[in-house]
């Protein structure tokens, strides 16, 4: 039984390939529904192919708004988050400390924790401070949940660092000022770019945690979520679409200078 | 979220200066960690105090909440919605398991069989992380639409029959039952699965396999004894990193479910933003987490990658 055997054989890329689908399908829908005209308010049947959601993006009264407001917390937490973690990335791997378990723990525990959980204690904190919740409280709750990424993604690279580079460095009459900008800095790069990458998605992306600290503030999500209540429109799924579009397209150019990098050292 | 298997360095990192460190030196860990742990410690740990002690409060909004240690709310939050406690645990548990099942094939085809796809494949993993998860959850009710061929053929197979039995669906739809939530579960969380496991399964010395066949193991065989046990970590940390989550999860079961499967995180978010509940609230989300550090902690234990985390 030839079949049989090919199909032995390849059972575990069938399985992989199948889970690939699964985790696909959604944004090729979010993709064919952007192409939608809808009947009524809500973008979930197909009827009628139609530009016209691509023609004006911004046409729903406040999404684009929202979308701004998200950029923007996204892009203040990244910068914060990731400056911030850095640092207690570098003082985790580089010195030894008293209450360094105590730390560790600090920043393991909010990964470890329901974001339910963070996000009512942060908003009991917040009222009994009297607090105006909006943007400035979303900022800092996304600062504060990124925070422990960031550390993570650094500490990993900075582990795996050769500490000789650096006694090299200063063997070569650099300051510690120079060592830490030429050698130090380059080489934690990408540990650094890796956690203010996922700091950004995860800030951009969170509804939870804001939800409940946004006061009257509606980010991108918060319109996603009202809108499904209210009836969804077109440009949601044309903002998604582009969105994964950005994402892809950002992640294959990171790769070609990547290999062409690579090509020229070789 | 991947970095959380990484292995601790083959070395002590830095051996300590010979000398010992003078004057400023001595601070500087202190002087980096400062701004950060002060973030975490007034906007983390801060918060947990506040809500502990709200959560012994008493009182109406009218008049203002006390602290009076009323316990209480304790009891009387667990009697009342223990069903919805008990549910987020099934329908998270069901959520991970689903998860491994379908991850692991997938992680394992990155590592081992992707070959030159291997970077494509990873591109298509993680993009759709970066389409906003509330408008790929809301394109569920598109794919599991009552008329739509997704139920059309669960029909015609007699799956749905099977499902009715087992009380995962009802009727003629998947829409609104528990089956449809526990499909968004597994759908927004996978991604946290199958990183973990691509990181653990990469690092396995493709020599072992080799090892493993030239002793005459069959190929299940080589996996139960050699590459499962080593890809432990990544399915301890997998599997946390979508339990978690998925515990505490209220918008799949907002937008995919009904009022029959709310979870806790739904009953959670009502009592704070609607019924402004506050003391009720807190209690509530200071079981659920103390029942997840209690369960993560006995998994880790009994796994026994305490070093993991």
């Amino acid at each position: 039984m030839p079949f049989v055997n090919w199909l032995k054989r390849h059972l575990v890329v069938i399985f992989g390939l199948l889970t690939l689908a699964y985790l696909l399908l959604p944004n090729v829908i979010v993709t064919v529904f952007s192409f939608n005209k809808p009947k009524g308010r809500f973008n979930y049947e197909w009827q009628q192919f139609s530009l016209d959601a691509w023609k004006q993006p911004c046409g729903v009264a406040d999404m684009c708004g929202s979308l701004s407001i998200s950029l923007q917390i996204a892009i203040w937490a990244t910068i914060g988050a990731t400056v911030l973690g850095t640092m207690i990335a570098f003082a985790l791997v580089r010195y030894r400390f008293r209450a360094r378990g105590a730390v560790n723990s600090l920043i393991f525990l909010p990964m470890a924790m329901p974001e339910v959980v963070m996000a009512a204690s942060l908003l009991t904190l917040f009222l009994n401070m009297g607090a105006q919740l909006g943007f400035y409280t979303i900022l800092i709750a996304h600062i504060m949940f990124c925070l422990s990424f960031v550390v993570t993604a650094v500490k990993a690279r900075v582990m795996s660092m050769d500490p000789r580079l650096e006694e090299a460095a200063r063997d070569l009459y650099a300051g510690p000022v120079q060592t830490f900008l030429r050698v130090t800095l380059p080489i934690a790069a990408p540990g650094i770019a890796a956690g203010a990458l996922l700091s950004f998605a995860l800030s951009f992306d969170d509804f939870i945690i804001t939800n409940f600290n946004a006061g009257s503030t509606v980010t991108f999500p918060m319109f996603v979520w009202g809108s499904a209540q209210r009836g969804t429109p077109v440009q949601i799924n044309v903002i998604g679409t582009a969105m994964f579009l950005v994402a892809v397209l950002f992640v294959l150019i990171s790769m070609i200078i990547n290999n062409r990098r690579n090509n020229q050292k070789a | 979220m991947s970095t959380l298997t990484e292995a601790p360095p083959p070395l002590a990192p830095t051996a300590p200066e010979k000398k010992p460190p003078r004057g400023r030196g001595r601070w500087t860990p202190y002087w980096l960690l400062l701004p950060g742990i002060l973030w975490l410690i007034i906007f983390f740990a801060l918060p947990m105090i506040y809500q502990a002690s709200t959560s012994v409060q008493q009182g109406s909004l009218e008049e203002g909440y006390k602290v009076t240690w009323h316990f209480a709310t304790y009891w009387d939050a667990l009697s009342e919605y223990w069903p919805q406690f008990l549910r987020s645990v099934f329908y998270a548990a069901a959520a991970t398991v689903l998860c491994l099942l379908l991850g692991y094939p997938l992680a394992y085809l990155i590592a081992f069989r992707a070959g030159r796809w291997r970077n494509l494949i990873m591109i298509l993993v993680i993009a759709p992380f970066f389409t906003s998860f509330l408008i790929r959850t809301l394109a569920w009710k598109t794919i599991l639409a009552d008329n739509g061929p997704v139920v059309h053929a669960l029909n015609s197979l007699h799956v749905l029959d099977l499902t009715n039995w087992l009380g995962w669906t009802a009727g003629d739809r998947v829409l609104a039952t528990p089956l449809a939530v526990v499909c968004g579960l597994t759908y927004n969380f996978l991604p946290f699965m199958i990183l973990p496991l691509y990181t653990s399964l990469e690092r396995i010395d493709g020599r072992l396999h080799e090892a493993a066949g030239d002793l005459y193991a069959k190929p299940w065989t080589t996996f139960r004894k050699v590459t499962f046990p080593l890809s432990m970590p990544g399915v301890v940390s997998g599997t946390l990193l979508t339990f978690i989550p998925a515990a505490g999860d209220y918008v799949n079961s907002e937008l995919l479910g009904s009022t029959d499967t709310r979870m806790i995180g739904n009953v959670i978010q009502t009592q704070f933003l609607r019924i402004l509940d506050y003391p009720t609230a807190a209690a509530l989300s200071f079981i659920l987490m103390a029942a997840i550090l209690a369960m993560v902690t006995i998994y880790i234990r009994r796994s026994g990658t305490e070093d993991l985390v």
